[in-house]
């Protein structure tokens, strides 16, 4: 089991000092998790470090590629009204 | 090394950036200050009024994570266009902050302060933060360090912040009450958890209250930015303000919420209104009996360079800066050029306030023209000023801020700034299609001069029209004396008796 970063990370570092397992190193275009060393951080917390305190909805995903932090769930900004704005700012 | 090309010539005591001529009651802001805590702030720009004319800051983008969400933060925006708080173009590791420092201030000799203000939280990047301002007070042990912080890791750093002799920290205190802060941060990061709601709120507020206490116990000086969300807590404020300043904060900065949908924060998108320039006003009079307030805030980004009001951040970008060679000698020169800088800034502020102590009599005879008008004061008045220099020497269409003054018997005094480029300048990747010149006169509502050494025919009209008075008669003339002018033009004209008739601007 083993989590994983994709694009819409914005590499801002916070969780990179808090993995136990030193599994999240800097790449390019973001950063990445090594499959090999996470541990979802089972025996170390409660809950995956990376995952508490990422400010990005959508950028970590379990082995299933769904979201560790859905859409909606750090903003409180409802997934609708954050459509809705950004087709308003395309149409200006 | 190519140093020509960032500028090495400098005028000898340039005023660029704010344009003001004193900012307003200079005295007044320091009055009540120890002598102590003067000396400590008398040439850092954003504490000191004076200061901001001569002297410069940095902000170096060190700290990239942050430890709590803001509903008035978005960590994905970056946009070379926009000026506010927590956006950067350029990430530096601490090496390359050191060197871009000491370019800056090798280039800029009134540079005098750096400052870790994100883009993040600099005390969730302990590390990157404290390592850049160990390798500078190595360099450039002239420079004074400072940080701005949401205060979450603030009691456990006080102790490292104190060793590396930073004796100014900002904290950005939006509430003491959890029930009010649960609207403003949806979570924190606390013991290995994100932690939401008012229990989030709460343990935030602690840790702040208790962060400040300890500064201020070690004497290390603590200013507070409030961000102003009107419905949210605009009159919790007050109490704010007050419960700061009995902890020892020494300044209080009350800023106005920047809210857009483009910049896709929380309030952006749910339609959180920003505060009218006079709310903001209000409030900060409000907060005014109870503590140092600060006005010439400009709410800059977290990798400005330069005075306040100006940023030289494209002239220092890494490309550039990277290939310079700061040896020793190069370094050391730089450093003599800020000493001289420093000692003729400090003479001349001298010669200044020996000559306001000397009898004046230019004051005399504006005051005979005060009283002479059937003994009537007068009603306060704000006028926005497109100042250059601390003259009135900006043409109308030219200004990208006005100076806000409220004139009144006592004099003219500075009361904000109005930025008429605030967010961008229309173009496509930002999608503002508002018309420049209407939303420049929105800007200026609740003026009622607008005061400009010239002023093109169509801009006259809609201003007359949306109920502000253009005025270019006293083009050249100092800021000041022209607003007094002007205020007692009006006095004289008997439209000082009524309140003010301002008419709204949609």
């Amino acid at each position: 089991m083993s989590l994983e970063i994709v694009e819409s990370c914005v590499n801002c570092w916070a969780c990179e000092p808090l993995c136990p397992n030193k599994a999240i190193f800097e790449a390019k275009p973001h950063f990445l998790i090594d499959a090999d060393k996470c541990t979802e951080c089972l025996g170390d917390h409660a809950k995956p470090q990376c995952v508490e305190i990422c400010p990005i909805e959508g950028a970590i995903v379990n082995e299933l590629n769904e979201p560790m932090n859905p859409p909606g769930s750090l903003t409180g900004i409802p997934p609708q009204r954050w459509a809705a704005a950004r087709r308003e700012i395309a149409a200006r | 090394m190519d140093l020509a090309r960032i500028g090495l010539a400098v005028p000898p005591t340039p005023e660029r950036g704010c344009s003001a001529g004193s900012c307003g009651s200079t005295a007044g802001q320091m009055a009540g200050l120890s002598e102590e805590i003067r000396r400590k702030v008398e040439d850092h720009p954003c504490y000191s009024e004076q200061a901001h004319h001569h002297f410069a800051r940095m902000h170096a983008a060190v700290a990239p994570a942050c430890n709590i969400q803001c509903h008035y933060c978005n960590r994905k925006y970056d946009c070379a266009n926009e000026s506010r708080p927590g956006v950067v173009s350029e990430l530096l590791t601490p090496d390359q902050a050191v060197k871009k420092t000491l370019a800056v201030a090798a280039a800029i000799p009134q540079m005098s302060v750096l400052g870790i203000a994100g883009p993040g939280d600099p005390l969730a990047n302990p590390e990157r933060t404290f390592a850049t301002f160990r390798e500078l007070a190595q360099k450039a042990p002239d420079i004074k360090l400072c940080v701005s912080t949401n205060g979450l890791a603030l009691p456990e750093c006080v102790e490292e912040l104190a060793k590396h002799n930073i004796d100014h920290v900002t904290i950005t205190i939006n509430c003491v009450d959890p029930e009010v802060g649960a609207k403003i941060y949806p979570w924190v990061f606390w013991k290995g958890e994100r932690v939401r709601g008012i229990e989030a709120a709460r343990i935030l507020i602690e840790q702040q209250q208790k962060g400040l206490e300890m500064l201020v116990a070690r004497g290390i000086l603590v200013k507070v930015n409030s961000v102003m969300i009107p419905g949210v807590n605009d009159e919790h404020l007050k109490e704010v303000s007050k419960v700061v300043k009995a902890k020892g904060a020494f300044l209080h900065n009350v800023m106005p919420l920047i809210a857009e949908a483009e910049h896709g924060t929380f309030y952006g998108i749910m339609g959180q209104r920003s505060p009218s320039p006079a709310e903001l006003k209000n409030l900060q009079d409000a907060c005014e009996g109870d503590m140092n307030m600060m006005r010439h805030c400009r709410q800059c980004r977290a990798d400005a360079v330069g005075l306040l009001g100006e940023d030289r951040g494209a002239e220092f970008t890494l490309d550039k800066v990277e290939p310079m060679d700061l040896n020793d000698e190069f370094l050391a020169e730089a450093m003599a050029r800020r000493k001289a800088l420093r000692e003729q800034i400090a003479a001349e502020n001298e010669a200044r306030k020996a000559k306001a102590h000397a009898p004046q009599p230019a004051v005399v005879t504006m005051h005979r023209r005060t009283t002479t008008a059937d003994f009537h004061v007068g009603r306060p008045v704000l006028m926005a000023v497109a100042a250059k220099n601390g003259l009135v020497g900006e043409h109308f269409g030219h200004a990208r801020e006005f100076l806000v003054y409220e004139a009144t018997a006592a004099g003219a005094k500075l009361v904000g700034h109005r930025k008429t480029d605030l967010y961008c300048e229309g173009n496509a990747t930002c999608g503002d299609g508002e018309d420049v010149l209407a939303r420049t006169i929105k800007a200026l509502a609740g003026c009622e001069v607008v005061l400009c050494s010239r002023i093109g025919y169509d801009p006259w009209r809609d201003l007359e029209a949306a109920g502000i008075r253009p005025n270019g008669e006293h083009a050249m003339e100092p800021v000041e004396d022209a607003v007094m002018a002007v205020w007692h033009e009006m006095l004289a004209a008997g439209q000082l008796n009524a309140p003010a008739e301002v008419k709204r601007v949609a």
